[in-house]
C-alpha cells in the first residue's frame, strides 16, 4: 500500500499542515510528497525532512485545479491512497481527481481507524460521519489540525518530474494578508475577534493580545463580512477549522458555524458581556465583561507573566 | 450567455440538528428545510449577471425528493428563468449528484454553471469540482467575486492565504461563496409570478447513470461533548488561567 501526499506550501516554503498530513497518512504505507510550485526546491527540502516520507517528486507549474488534477491523474497509477490537506488547494482539486478517476473521495477526514475505515464531521461537525471505503482506491482530504505531525531528521531522495502542469485558468492577481503570527490553522494558542470589536481598528485589540501570547489570530464571519477583519482569518464551518490547545474567543456569540471550527480545541476561554451566549456556556474559562476594558487589563496583567 | 445554477434543498441552517440515538442518522423528519445558503448566492450571483445583461436564461436544477420544488421556486422567484427538479427519494452520494448534473449540462450546453461551494448538511465541498472534472471545464472555487470580460471571466476566490483572481475561459464552472452578494428576498407579486415558470419534473432513473453509493456509512455520531467550564470574577483570575496554561504547553 503506498501512500501520495500533495504538499502545502505558501512564499516557497512548505505549511505546518504537511507534516501533520504525512504523519496522519504515513500507517497507511510508505509515503511519497508531490511538490508543485514555480520553485519547488526548497519546499522540497522540508519534505524530503519529515518522517515517513519515501520519496519527494517535484514539478513546476502552478496550483490551478485542473492542471493539478491532469499531473495526480497520471501519478495515482502508482499509490493506493491520493491525500491532500483540507486546505484551499486540496479542496479544489481532490473531488475533482476523484470524478476524473470515477471514485467517490473521503474529504475532511478527522481520523483514520483503519485502511478503509475513516471519520468526517457533517452538519457543520454536530454530527460525525464512519465510512468504509472498500473501492480500489482512496482520494482523502484530511483536517491536518486533527492529526500531531510527523517528525524530522529523515533525508528522503528528491525526483524532478519531467512534465509541466498546464492549465486553462490562469491566476492573475493575488491579495496576501500580510501578518507575521503564526500559521492560524495549526496554531498551538489562537485569540479570536468577533464583530464586537467594532472596526477595524479595534481589532488590533486582539492582534496585541495574539502578539503577547505568539498566538494566531482567528475572527467569525461576521467580523470578516464587516472588514474588519481578512477572509483568511475566519474560523468555522466555512473558514478555517483550528485546534489549538488554547483559542481566547472574544466578543464572539458562537453561533453553531463558529463552533464548527474549534471543537477540536483543547480549552477554550470567552469574554463575553452576554453570560448566555453559546460560547460562554462551552468555555473552559469565561469572563463576563465589556472586551474594551477587560482586554487592556488582561495585557497589563500577562506583562511578566508570559515569556 | 446561458446559465445554469445547481441548488440544494437541505435542513435549515438555523435549525440545530439532533444525531438519533441508533447511530442511523441525522433527524430530519419535521425539521424545517430550505435552500442551502450557499446555492443563495449562487442563483444571486445568476440573476445579477443576467440583470447586467450578460445573461440570457438562467436555468436552475435541483435533485432530491417532490419537496424540492420549494427551493426551485424559491429561486424562480428571485428571478431565475426555468426550473428542472431531478425527482429521487434517495441519498445520492456527490459523485452521483456530478454525473446527473454532467447529463444536465449536456443537454444544456450552459456557458457557466454556478454552485454553492459546499451543501450544509453533508459539508462535502465537491460538486462544483466534480461537474468540472465530468465535463472537463476549467473551475473557479470559493468565489467572492464574479466579473465578465471580453475573454471570459475573472473570479476572485477566497484562499488559505488570503484572495486571488483567477481568469477563466467560457463555458466554466464557479463555486459560490458567502461573500459573493447579498442574496435577495423576494418580494410577493415575484413569489406568484414563479409559479406560472416552467418546471420540469424528471425521474433520476431516466439520466442512465449509475447512482448507487460507493462508501457504507457505518454509524453517524454526535460529536464528543465538552467538560462544563467556569466564569472566573477578574481579569487577574484569567491571566492567571491563560498563564499557567501557555506555560504547560511550553513544557510539552
Ligand atoms: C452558511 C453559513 C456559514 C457560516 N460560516 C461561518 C464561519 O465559518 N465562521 C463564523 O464565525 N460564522 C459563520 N457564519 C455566521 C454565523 O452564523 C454568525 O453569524 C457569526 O459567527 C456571528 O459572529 P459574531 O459572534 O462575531 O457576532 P454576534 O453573533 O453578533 O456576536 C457578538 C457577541 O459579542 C458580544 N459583545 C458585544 N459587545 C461586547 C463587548 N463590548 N464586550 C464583550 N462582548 C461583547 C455579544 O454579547 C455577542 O455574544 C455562517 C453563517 C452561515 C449561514
Ligand atoms: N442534490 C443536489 N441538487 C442540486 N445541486 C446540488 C445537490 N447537491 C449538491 N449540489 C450543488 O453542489 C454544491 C456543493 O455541494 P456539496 O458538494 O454536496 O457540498 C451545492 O451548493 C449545490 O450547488
Amino acid at each position: 500500500m503506498s501512500v501520495l501526499v500533495l504538499a502545502d506550501h505558501d512564499l516557497g516554503a512548505l505549511s505546518p499542515a504537511t507534516a501533520r498530513v504525512v504523519g496522519a497518512v504515513s500507517e497507511l504505507g510508505p509515503v511519497d510528497v508531490l511538490v508543485v510550485a514555480d520553485d519547488p526546491t526548497a519546499i522540497a527540502q522540508s519534505a524530503s525532512a519529515l518522517s515517513g516520507v519515501a520519496k519527494v517528486l517535484t514539478a513546476k507549474g502552478s496550483s490551478l485545479a485542473d492542471g493539478l488534477e491532469t499531473l495526480l491523474e497520471t501519478l495515482t497509477v502508482r499509490y493506493q491512497y491520493v491525500v491532500a490537506s483540507a486546505g484551499s488547494v486540496g479542496k479544489d482539486v481532490m473531488p475533482r481527481l476523484a470524478a476524473k478517476l470515477d471514485l467517490m473521495p473521503v474529504t475532511d477526514v478527522v481520523a483514520i481507524h483503519g485502511p478503509n475505515s475513516f471519520d468526517r464531521p457533517i452538519y457543520a461537525g454536530n454530527a460525525v460521519q464512519t465510512v468504509t471505503d472498500n473501492q480500489t482506491r482512496h482520494v482523502l482530504t484530511v483536517r491536518a489540525s486533527a492529526f500531531r505531525p510527523a517528525a524530522s531528521g529523515n533525508a528522503a531522495p528528491i525526483e524532478a518530474l519531467d512534465v509541466e502542469v498546464a492549465s486553462a485558468a490562469s491566476l492573475i492577481a493575488t491579495h496576501r494578508t500580510e501578518s507575521d503570527t503564526p500559521d492560524l490553522a495549526t496554531a498551538q494558542i489562537v485569540v479570536g475577534g468577533g464583530v464586537a470589536l467594532g472596526s477595524a481598528g479595534n481589532f488590533q485589540l486582539i492582534e496585541s493580545l495574539a502578539k503577547k501570547l505568539g498566538a494566531a489570530i482567528g475572527a467569525t464571519r461576521a467580523a470578516v463580512d464587516a472588514g474588519y477583519a481578512p477572509n483568511d482569518w475566519q474560523v468555522g464551518q466555512t473558514g478555517k477549522i483550528i485546534a489549538p490547545d488554547l483559542y481566547i474567543a472574544i466578543g464572539i456569540s458562537g453561533a453553531l458555524q463558529h463552533l464548527a471550527g474549534i471543537q477540536g480545541a483543547k480549552k477554550i476561554v470567552a469574554i463575553n458581556t452576554d453570560p448566555e451566549a453559546p460560547l460562554v456556556k462551552l468555555a473552559d474559562v469565561a469572563l463576563i465583561g465589556d472586551l474594551f476594558e477587560i482586554i487592556p487589563q488582561l495585557l497589563a496583567e500577562l506583562d511578566g507573566k508570559i515569556p | 450567455m446561458k446559465i445554469l445554477v445547481a441548488i440544494k434543498r437541505v435542513v435549515d441552517h438555523n435549525v440545530r440538528i439532533r444525531v438519533r440515538p441508533d447511530g442511523s442518522g441525522v433527524e430530519t423528519s419535521g425539521v424545517r428545510m430550505s435552500m442551502n445558503p450557499f446555492c443563495k448566492h449562487a442563483v444571486e450571483a445568476a440573476v445579477q449577471l443576467s440583470e447586467a445583461g450578460n445573461g440570457d436564461e438562467v436555468v436552475v436544477v435541483s435533485i432530491g425528493p417532490k419537496t424540492a420544488n420549494d427551493v426551485i421556486l424559491t429561486a424562480l422567484a428571485m428571478g431565475a428563468h426555468r426550473g428542472i427538479l431531478i425527482e429521487t427519494d434517495a441519498e445520492l452520494e456527490t459523485l452521483a449528484i456530478a454525473k446527473l448534473l454532467a447529463k444536465v449540462v449536456a443537454e444544456e450546453n450552459p456557458d457557466l454553471v454556478l454552485l454553492g461551494k459546499q451543501a450544509v448538511d453533508d459539508d462535502s465541498n465537491h460538486v462544483g469540482q466534480m461537474l468540472a472534472a465530468l465535463t472537463n471545464r476549467p473551475q473557479a472555487t470559493f468565489a467572492s467575486e464574479i466579473k465578465v470580460t471580453g475573454q471570459g471571466l475573472e473570479v476572485v476566490r477566497e484562499v488559505d492565504s488570503g484572495r486571488e483572481t483567477v481568469a477563466l475561459p467560457l463555458p466554466a464552472i464557479v463555486t459560490a461563496d458567502l461573500r459573493l452578494n447579498t442574496p435577495r428576498n423576494a418580494a410577493l407579486p415575484m413569489v406568484m409570478k414563479a409559479r406560472s415558470k416552467p418546471l420540469a419534473v424528471r425521474p433520476a432513473a431516466e439520466f442512465g447513470v449509475d447512482l448507487a453509493p460507493r462508501l457504507v456509512v457505518e454509524k453517524i455520531s454526535p460529536p464528543a461533548e465538552r467538560v462544563a467550564g467556569k466564569t472566573v470574577a477578574s481579569v487577574a483570575e484569567l491571566a492567571a488561567f491563560i498563564a499557567s496554561d501557555v506555560s504547560q504547553m511550553e513544557a510539552l
